[in-house]
Protein backbone atom coordinates (compact mmCIF):
# COMPACT_ATOMS: atom_id res chain seq x y z
CA UNK A 1 0.00 0.00 0.00
CA UNK A 2 1.18 3.59 -0.64
CA UNK A 3 1.39 6.03 1.96
CA UNK A 4 -2.06 7.96 0.81
CA UNK A 5 -3.50 4.90 1.37
CA UNK A 6 -3.67 5.32 5.13
CA UNK A 7 -6.10 8.49 4.61
CA UNK A 8 -9.37 6.32 5.49
CA UNK A 9 -8.08 6.69 9.23
CA UNK A 10 -7.73 10.37 9.21
CA UNK A 11 -10.46 13.46 9.36
CA UNK A 12 -10.65 13.31 5.71
CA UNK A 13 -14.50 12.19 4.68
CA UNK A 14 -14.43 11.00 0.78
CA UNK A 15 -17.47 11.10 -1.88
CA UNK A 16 -18.56 8.16 0.08
CA UNK A 17 -18.83 9.29 3.25
CA UNK A 18 -20.70 12.09 2.07
CA UNK A 19 -23.42 10.08 -0.12
CA UNK A 20 -23.58 7.87 2.88
CA UNK A 21 -24.16 11.21 5.44
CA UNK A 22 -26.78 12.44 2.75
CA UNK A 23 -28.64 9.54 2.59
CA UNK A 24 -28.86 8.83 6.42
CA UNK A 25 -28.08 11.90 8.05
CA UNK A 26 -28.94 15.47 6.52
CA UNK A 27 -33.36 13.57 5.94
CA UNK A 28 -33.08 15.07 10.02
CA UNK A 29 -32.11 19.01 9.04
CA UNK A 30 -35.56 19.90 9.53
CA UNK A 31 -35.82 18.23 12.84
CA UNK A 32 -32.00 19.14 14.08
CA UNK A 33 -33.68 22.79 13.33
CA UNK A 34 -36.35 22.75 14.73
CA UNK A 35 -34.81 21.22 17.80
CA UNK A 36 -32.09 24.57 17.61
CA UNK A 37 -34.63 26.81 17.44
CA UNK A 38 -36.55 26.19 20.37
CA UNK A 39 -33.62 25.64 22.63
CA UNK A 40 -32.21 28.96 21.84
CA UNK A 41 -35.70 30.64 21.03
CA UNK A 42 -33.93 32.77 18.24
CA UNK A 43 -34.34 31.81 14.15
CA UNK A 44 -30.89 33.48 13.36
CA UNK A 45 -28.96 31.57 16.27
CA UNK A 46 -30.38 28.59 15.47
CA UNK A 47 -29.19 28.75 12.14
CA UNK A 48 -25.88 29.27 12.62
CA UNK A 49 -25.88 26.63 15.65
CA UNK A 50 -27.54 23.73 13.48
CA UNK A 51 -25.03 24.45 10.33
CA UNK A 52 -21.91 23.93 13.60
CA UNK A 53 -23.99 20.71 14.85
CA UNK A 54 -24.50 19.49 11.27
CA UNK A 55 -20.86 19.91 9.89
CA UNK A 56 -19.64 18.51 13.49
CA UNK A 57 -21.78 15.58 12.81
CA UNK A 58 -20.50 14.95 9.93
CA UNK A 59 -16.71 15.31 11.00
CA UNK A 60 -17.87 12.61 13.58
CA UNK A 61 -19.21 10.38 10.81
CA UNK A 62 -17.30 7.38 10.98
CA UNK A 63 -17.93 7.24 14.40
CA UNK A 64 -21.45 6.25 13.48
CA UNK A 65 -21.96 2.71 13.07
CA UNK A 66 -25.76 2.33 12.25
CA UNK A 67 -28.60 2.43 14.25
CA UNK A 68 -31.23 5.51 14.91
CA UNK A 69 -29.65 8.39 12.51
CA UNK A 70 -32.36 11.14 13.63
CA UNK A 71 -31.46 10.55 17.59
CA UNK A 72 -27.87 11.09 16.61
CA UNK A 73 -28.18 13.63 14.94
CA UNK A 74 -30.07 15.47 17.47
CA UNK A 75 -27.94 14.68 20.92
CA UNK A 76 -25.10 16.35 18.58
CA UNK A 77 -27.43 19.35 18.02
CA UNK A 78 -28.82 19.13 21.43
CA UNK A 79 -25.31 19.08 22.63
CA UNK A 80 -24.24 22.29 20.48
CA UNK A 81 -26.98 23.94 21.49
CA UNK A 82 -26.03 23.52 25.35
CA UNK A 83 -22.56 24.62 24.62
CA UNK A 84 -23.77 27.85 22.69
CA UNK A 85 -26.01 28.74 26.01
CA UNK A 86 -23.29 28.14 28.18
CA UNK A 87 -21.67 30.77 26.67
CA UNK A 88 -24.10 32.96 25.51
CA UNK A 89 -26.77 32.77 28.23
CA UNK A 90 -25.83 30.98 31.17
CA UNK A 91 -28.19 32.81 33.20
CA UNK A 92 -31.14 30.44 31.14
CA UNK A 93 -29.17 27.02 32.15
CA UNK A 94 -29.12 28.04 36.00
CA UNK A 95 -33.04 27.15 36.48
CA UNK A 96 -33.07 23.66 38.95
CA UNK A 97 -34.50 21.14 36.76
CA UNK A 98 -35.75 19.05 39.72
CA UNK A 99 -37.58 22.04 41.10
CA UNK A 100 -40.54 20.51 43.02
CA UNK A 101 -43.65 20.62 41.69
CA UNK A 102 -45.80 23.03 43.35
CA UNK A 103 -49.43 22.51 43.81
CA UNK A 104 -51.58 24.21 41.77
CA UNK A 105 -55.57 24.85 40.87
CA UNK A 106 -56.65 22.81 38.40
CA UNK A 107 -57.43 24.09 35.05
CA UNK A 108 -60.16 23.27 33.06
CA UNK A 109 -59.59 21.52 29.84
CA UNK A 110 -61.96 24.13 28.02
CA UNK A 111 -59.87 27.06 29.41
CA UNK A 112 -56.40 25.35 28.42
CA UNK A 113 -58.19 24.55 25.14
CA UNK A 114 -58.77 28.39 24.70
CA UNK A 115 -55.50 29.44 26.22
CA UNK A 116 -53.66 27.19 23.91
CA UNK A 117 -55.64 28.29 20.56
CA UNK A 118 -53.47 30.78 19.44
CA UNK A 119 -49.81 30.14 17.98
CA UNK A 120 -48.22 32.80 18.98
CA UNK A 121 -49.44 32.61 22.65
CA UNK A 122 -47.96 29.13 22.91
CA UNK A 123 -44.81 30.19 21.76
CA UNK A 124 -43.95 32.54 24.26
CA UNK A 125 -45.46 30.41 26.99
CA UNK A 126 -42.84 27.81 25.92
CA UNK A 127 -40.45 30.16 25.29
CA UNK A 128 -40.62 30.49 29.38
CA UNK A 129 -40.10 27.06 30.25
CA UNK A 130 -36.17 26.48 31.20
CA UNK A 131 -34.29 24.90 28.47
CA UNK A 132 -34.46 21.23 29.76
CA UNK A 133 -38.85 21.36 30.37
CA UNK A 134 -38.89 22.73 26.70
CA UNK A 135 -36.93 20.40 25.27
CA UNK A 136 -38.73 17.48 26.29
CA UNK A 137 -42.01 18.56 24.87
CA UNK A 138 -40.30 19.29 21.61
CA UNK A 139 -38.98 16.02 21.21
CA UNK A 140 -42.24 14.25 22.17
CA UNK A 141 -45.05 16.22 20.82
CA UNK A 142 -43.02 18.41 17.55
CA UNK A 143 -40.39 15.10 16.53
CA UNK A 144 -43.20 12.36 17.92
CA UNK A 145 -39.52 10.79 19.67
CA UNK A 146 -40.43 8.17 21.96
CA UNK A 147 -39.25 7.54 25.60
CA UNK A 148 -36.68 5.55 24.28
CA UNK A 149 -34.97 8.42 21.96
CA UNK A 150 -36.04 11.71 24.29
CA UNK A 151 -33.39 9.87 26.81
CA UNK A 152 -30.80 9.19 24.02
CA UNK A 153 -31.25 12.60 22.54
CA UNK A 154 -31.14 14.21 26.01
CA UNK A 155 -29.08 11.77 28.59
CA UNK A 156 -31.56 11.74 31.08
CA UNK A 157 -32.47 8.62 32.41
CA UNK A 158 -35.46 6.24 30.48
CA UNK A 159 -36.72 5.46 34.01
CA UNK A 160 -36.85 10.00 34.75
CA UNK A 161 -38.01 11.13 31.08
CA UNK A 162 -41.66 10.09 32.03
CA UNK A 163 -41.48 12.73 34.90
CA UNK A 164 -40.08 14.98 33.07
CA UNK A 165 -42.60 15.26 30.89
CA UNK A 166 -45.33 15.88 33.91
CA UNK A 167 -43.04 18.54 34.96
CA UNK A 168 -43.35 19.88 31.66
CA UNK A 169 -46.58 19.71 30.75
CA UNK A 170 -47.59 21.39 33.87
CA UNK A 171 -45.41 23.64 34.00
CA UNK A 172 -46.75 24.65 30.43
CA UNK A 173 -50.13 24.32 31.40
CA UNK A 174 -49.16 26.82 34.15
CA UNK A 175 -47.30 29.44 31.85
CA UNK A 176 -50.59 29.39 29.49
CA UNK A 177 -53.54 29.53 32.56
CA UNK A 178 -51.54 32.27 34.45
CA UNK A 179 -49.05 33.96 32.77
CA UNK A 180 -46.60 36.43 34.62
CA UNK A 181 -47.90 39.81 34.90
CA UNK A 182 -44.87 40.95 31.90
CA UNK A 183 -47.21 38.21 29.73
CA UNK A 184 -50.62 39.39 31.22
CA UNK A 185 -49.57 43.09 30.11
CA UNK A 186 -48.60 41.78 26.73
CA UNK A 187 -51.54 40.36 26.10
CA UNK A 188 -54.06 43.44 25.87
CA UNK B 1 -53.26 17.24 43.47
CA UNK B 2 -53.05 14.56 46.28
CA UNK B 3 -53.06 11.71 43.02
CA UNK B 4 -49.80 10.48 42.26
CA UNK B 5 -50.97 8.97 39.70
CA UNK B 6 -51.69 12.39 37.94
CA UNK B 7 -47.56 13.15 38.83
CA UNK B 8 -46.32 10.74 36.36
CA UNK B 9 -48.19 7.43 35.07
CA UNK B 10 -51.05 9.86 33.78
CA UNK B 11 -48.01 10.93 31.16
CA UNK B 12 -47.04 7.44 30.19
CA UNK B 13 -50.51 6.75 29.58
CA UNK B 14 -51.02 9.89 26.98
CA UNK B 15 -47.96 8.75 25.38
CA UNK B 16 -48.69 5.40 24.78
CA UNK B 17 -45.37 4.32 26.99
CA UNK B 18 -47.04 2.63 29.60
CA UNK B 19 -47.06 -1.66 29.86
CA UNK B 20 -50.38 -3.28 29.04
CA UNK B 21 -50.30 -4.16 32.21
CA UNK B 22 -50.02 -0.47 33.88
CA UNK B 23 -52.49 0.32 31.65
CA UNK B 24 -55.29 -1.65 32.27
CA UNK B 25 -54.08 -0.76 35.93
CA UNK B 26 -54.30 3.04 34.78
CA UNK B 27 -57.54 2.81 33.54
CA UNK B 28 -59.42 0.60 36.45
CA UNK B 29 -58.17 3.55 38.56
CA UNK B 30 -59.72 6.50 36.17
CA UNK B 31 -62.82 5.22 36.35
CA UNK B 32 -62.65 6.61 40.14
CA UNK B 33 -60.95 9.24 40.69
CA UNK B 34 -61.99 12.63 39.05
CA UNK B 35 -58.79 14.22 39.36
CA UNK B 36 -57.06 12.04 37.05
CA UNK B 37 -59.72 12.74 34.67
CA UNK B 38 -59.66 16.32 34.57
CA UNK B 39 -56.20 16.12 34.44
CA UNK B 40 -55.79 13.60 31.62
CA UNK B 41 -58.52 15.94 29.56
CA UNK B 42 -56.13 18.96 30.50
CA UNK B 43 -52.86 17.09 29.26
CA UNK B 44 -54.98 15.53 26.09
CA UNK B 45 -56.12 19.64 25.80
CA UNK B 46 -52.57 20.65 26.24
CA UNK B 47 -51.33 18.45 22.93
CA UNK B 48 -53.86 18.71 20.46
CA UNK B 49 -52.78 22.81 21.17
CA UNK B 50 -49.46 22.01 20.77
CA UNK B 51 -49.14 19.31 17.80
CA UNK B 52 -52.13 21.69 15.73
CA UNK B 53 -50.58 25.12 16.08
CA UNK B 54 -47.90 24.74 13.24
CA UNK B 55 -45.30 25.19 16.13
CA UNK B 56 -42.51 23.19 13.80
CA UNK B 57 -40.23 25.29 11.95
CA UNK B 58 -38.23 23.69 9.16
CA UNK B 59 -34.65 24.54 8.28
CA UNK B 60 -34.78 27.29 5.91
CA UNK B 61 -32.91 26.98 2.74
CA UNK B 62 -29.82 29.16 3.67
CA UNK B 63 -29.50 26.79 6.39
CA UNK B 64 -28.92 24.09 3.51
CA UNK B 65 -27.26 25.81 1.12
CA UNK B 66 -24.38 26.72 3.82
CA UNK B 67 -24.41 22.56 5.25
CA UNK B 68 -24.01 21.59 0.96
CA UNK B 69 -20.95 24.09 1.14
CA UNK B 70 -19.48 22.95 4.56
CA UNK B 71 -19.70 19.07 3.23
CA UNK B 72 -18.41 20.36 0.42
CA UNK B 73 -15.27 22.06 2.17
CA UNK B 74 -14.34 18.79 4.63
CA UNK B 75 -15.24 15.98 1.79
CA UNK B 76 -11.69 15.46 -0.49
CA UNK B 77 -12.39 15.94 -4.06
CA UNK B 78 -12.81 12.84 -6.19
CA UNK B 79 -10.35 13.93 -8.30
CA UNK B 80 -6.75 14.77 -6.57
CA UNK B 81 -6.15 18.03 -6.94
CA UNK B 82 -2.10 18.08 -8.99
CA UNK B 83 -0.41 20.90 -8.61
CA UNK B 84 1.13 22.73 -12.29
CA UNK B 85 4.62 21.39 -11.96
CA UNK B 86 3.31 18.01 -11.76
CA UNK B 87 1.58 18.37 -14.28
CA UNK B 88 5.05 18.74 -16.37
CA UNK B 89 6.29 15.94 -15.05
CA UNK B 90 3.17 13.91 -15.94
CA UNK B 91 3.69 15.13 -19.44
CA UNK B 92 7.74 14.82 -19.60
CA UNK B 93 7.10 11.16 -18.45
CA UNK B 94 4.34 10.13 -20.77
CA UNK B 95 6.81 11.19 -23.40
CA UNK B 96 9.24 9.42 -22.39
CA UNK B 97 6.60 6.35 -21.84
CA UNK B 98 5.47 6.92 -25.35
CA UNK B 99 9.22 6.84 -27.31
CA UNK B 100 10.28 4.14 -25.00
CA UNK B 101 7.29 2.31 -25.70
CA UNK B 102 7.46 2.60 -29.37
CA UNK B 103 10.50 0.27 -28.68
CA UNK B 104 9.11 -2.07 -25.99
CA UNK B 105 5.49 -2.13 -27.15
CA UNK B 106 5.75 -5.72 -28.81
CA UNK B 107 7.23 -7.32 -25.45
CA UNK B 108 3.92 -5.68 -23.60
CA UNK B 109 2.08 -7.02 -26.42
CA UNK B 110 2.71 -10.80 -25.93
CA UNK B 111 2.50 -10.26 -21.86
CA UNK B 112 -1.05 -9.49 -22.67
CA UNK B 113 -1.96 -11.18 -25.38
CA UNK B 114 -2.17 -8.69 -27.55
CA UNK B 115 -4.11 -5.36 -26.36
CA UNK B 116 -5.71 -3.47 -28.95
CA UNK B 117 -4.14 -0.67 -27.73
CA UNK B 118 -0.23 0.20 -26.39
CA UNK B 119 0.65 0.92 -22.44
CA UNK B 120 1.34 4.39 -23.44
CA UNK B 121 -2.57 5.07 -24.70
CA UNK B 122 -3.59 3.41 -21.60
CA UNK B 123 -1.68 5.59 -19.29
CA UNK B 124 -2.40 9.18 -21.56
CA UNK B 125 -5.81 8.12 -20.70
CA UNK B 126 -6.10 7.42 -17.56
CA UNK B 127 -3.94 10.63 -16.78
CA UNK B 128 -6.25 12.62 -18.98
CA UNK B 129 -9.24 11.44 -16.69
CA UNK B 130 -7.60 12.73 -13.83
CA UNK B 131 -7.83 16.50 -15.68
CA UNK B 132 -10.64 18.64 -12.86
CA UNK B 133 -13.88 17.60 -15.24
CA UNK B 134 -12.74 14.89 -17.76
CA UNK B 135 -13.26 12.40 -15.30
CA UNK B 136 -16.96 11.35 -16.15
CA UNK B 137 -19.62 11.72 -18.48
CA UNK B 138 -22.09 10.56 -15.85
CA UNK B 139 -21.19 11.01 -12.50
CA UNK B 140 -23.51 8.43 -10.36
CA UNK B 141 -23.28 5.86 -7.82
CA UNK B 142 -26.21 3.91 -8.89
CA UNK B 143 -25.33 0.95 -11.48
CA UNK B 144 -29.31 1.83 -12.77
CA UNK B 145 -28.08 5.05 -13.67
CA UNK B 146 -24.41 4.60 -15.68
CA UNK B 147 -25.35 1.54 -17.43
CA UNK B 148 -28.12 3.30 -19.72
CA UNK B 149 -26.65 5.94 -20.40
CA UNK B 150 -23.50 4.00 -22.23
CA UNK B 151 -27.19 2.96 -24.17
CA UNK B 152 -27.13 4.39 -27.69
CA UNK B 153 -24.18 6.27 -27.27
CA UNK B 154 -21.60 3.15 -28.54
CA UNK B 155 -22.63 0.60 -30.30
CA UNK B 156 -21.96 -1.76 -27.48
CA UNK B 157 -23.28 -1.73 -23.80
CA UNK B 158 -20.83 -2.06 -20.89
CA UNK B 159 -21.64 -4.32 -17.77
CA UNK B 160 -21.88 -1.88 -15.05
CA UNK B 161 -21.81 -3.24 -11.52
CA UNK B 162 -21.21 -1.35 -8.17
CA UNK B 163 -18.69 -2.83 -5.80
CA UNK B 164 -19.58 -0.17 -2.73
CA UNK B 165 -19.55 -3.37 -0.14
CA UNK B 166 -16.28 -4.77 -1.44
CA UNK B 167 -14.62 -1.03 -0.92
CA UNK B 168 -14.63 -0.15 -4.84
CA UNK B 169 -17.56 2.54 -5.10
CA UNK B 170 -19.08 3.30 -8.71
CA UNK B 171 -17.71 7.05 -9.28
CA UNK B 172 -19.64 6.90 -12.74
CA UNK B 173 -19.32 6.34 -16.82
CA UNK B 174 -17.47 8.34 -19.52
CA UNK B 175 -16.98 8.23 -23.25
CA UNK B 176 -12.98 7.31 -24.35
CA UNK B 177 -11.02 7.40 -27.10
CA UNK B 178 -8.14 4.29 -27.51
CA UNK B 179 -6.43 3.69 -30.43
CA UNK B 180 -8.91 4.94 -32.40
CA UNK B 181 -11.43 3.25 -31.15
CA UNK B 182 -14.17 4.62 -28.98
CA UNK B 183 -14.67 2.67 -25.47
CA UNK B 184 -16.76 3.10 -22.29
CA UNK B 185 -15.15 4.08 -19.35
CA UNK B 186 -15.95 2.66 -15.63
CA UNK B 187 -14.64 4.89 -12.97
CA UNK B 188 -14.52 3.72 -9.56
CA UNK B 189 -13.11 4.89 -6.11
CA UNK B 190 -10.87 3.30 -3.55
CA UNK B 191 -9.82 5.49 -0.61
CA UNK B 192 -9.03 8.16 -2.46
CA UNK B 193 -7.64 7.14 -5.71
CA UNK B 194 -9.80 6.51 -9.08
CA UNK B 195 -9.53 3.44 -11.12
CA UNK B 196 -10.36 3.51 -14.50
CA UNK B 197 -11.58 0.11 -16.17
CA UNK B 198 -11.82 0.67 -20.25
CA UNK B 199 -14.21 -1.61 -21.69
CA UNK B 200 -14.94 -2.56 -25.90
CA UNK B 201 -15.70 -5.25 -27.51
CA UNK B 202 -13.55 -8.15 -28.76
CA UNK B 203 -14.04 -10.95 -31.33
CA UNK B 204 -11.08 -12.81 -29.83
CA UNK B 205 -11.37 -15.60 -27.04
CA UNK B 206 -11.42 -15.08 -23.31
CA UNK B 207 -8.29 -15.25 -21.14
CA UNK B 208 -7.43 -14.80 -17.32
CA UNK B 209 -6.32 -11.76 -16.03
CA UNK B 210 -2.96 -11.16 -17.17
CA UNK B 211 -0.06 -10.31 -14.58
CA UNK B 212 -0.15 -6.51 -13.93
CA UNK B 213 1.37 -4.24 -16.36
CA UNK B 214 3.43 -1.68 -14.29
CA UNK B 215 4.90 1.93 -15.69
CA UNK B 216 5.60 5.23 -13.92
CA UNK B 217 3.21 3.99 -11.13
CA UNK B 218 0.70 3.14 -13.10
CA UNK B 219 -0.14 -0.59 -12.55
CA UNK B 220 -3.03 -1.99 -15.12
CA UNK B 221 -4.81 -5.77 -15.65
CA UNK B 222 -5.41 -6.43 -18.72
CA UNK B 223 -8.22 -9.55 -19.69
CA UNK B 224 -10.75 -10.82 -21.94
CA UNK B 225 -14.56 -12.29 -20.62
CA UNK B 226 -17.58 -12.98 -22.67
CA UNK B 227 -16.78 -10.72 -25.78
CA UNK B 228 -15.28 -7.86 -24.12
CA UNK B 229 -11.98 -6.67 -23.66
CA UNK B 230 -11.18 -4.93 -20.39
CA UNK B 231 -8.38 -2.93 -19.16
CA UNK B 232 -8.56 -1.50 -15.22
CA UNK B 233 -5.49 1.07 -14.52
CA UNK B 234 -4.83 2.98 -11.52
CA UNK B 235 -2.23 4.04 -9.19
CA UNK B 236 -3.17 1.95 -6.52
CA UNK B 237 -1.44 -1.20 -5.38
CA UNK B 238 -1.40 -4.15 -7.87
CA UNK B 239 -3.19 -6.33 -5.30
CA UNK B 240 -6.18 -3.84 -4.69
CA UNK B 241 -6.41 -3.71 -8.26
CA UNK B 242 -5.77 -6.71 -8.64
CA UNK B 243 -9.34 -7.48 -6.50
CA UNK B 244 -11.63 -5.07 -8.49
CA UNK B 245 -10.40 -7.06 -11.67
CA UNK B 246 -11.04 -10.36 -9.92
CA UNK B 247 -14.75 -8.58 -9.16
CA UNK B 248 -15.51 -7.19 -12.25
CA UNK B 249 -14.48 -10.75 -13.90
CA UNK B 250 -17.34 -12.92 -12.12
Amino acid sequence: MSGSDQGRGSDVLDAQDRARFEQLVLPHLDAAFNLARWLLKSRADSEDVAQEAVLRAYRFFRGFHGGDARAWLLQIVRNTCYTWLEKNRPVELMTEFDEELHPQPSASPEALAIAGDNRERLTRALDTLPPRFREVLVLRELEGCSYKEIAAITAIPIGTVMSALARARQRLQRALTHPTPQEASREL
Amino acid sequence: MSCDYTRTVLHGYLDGELDAARAAEFERHLENCRECENSLAVAEALRSSLQCSNLYEGAPVSLRKKIRAGLDAATAPEAPRIPAWRWLAVAASILIVASVSWYAWPRYQNSTSSAPFSAAELIDAHVRSLQPGHLTDVASTDQHTVKPWFDGKLAFVPPVKDFSEQGFPLIGGRLDVLNGQNVAVLVYGRRKHIINVFVLPTREPDTPIHPPGLRQGYQWFHWRHQGMEYCAISDLSASDLRELAQLLYQ
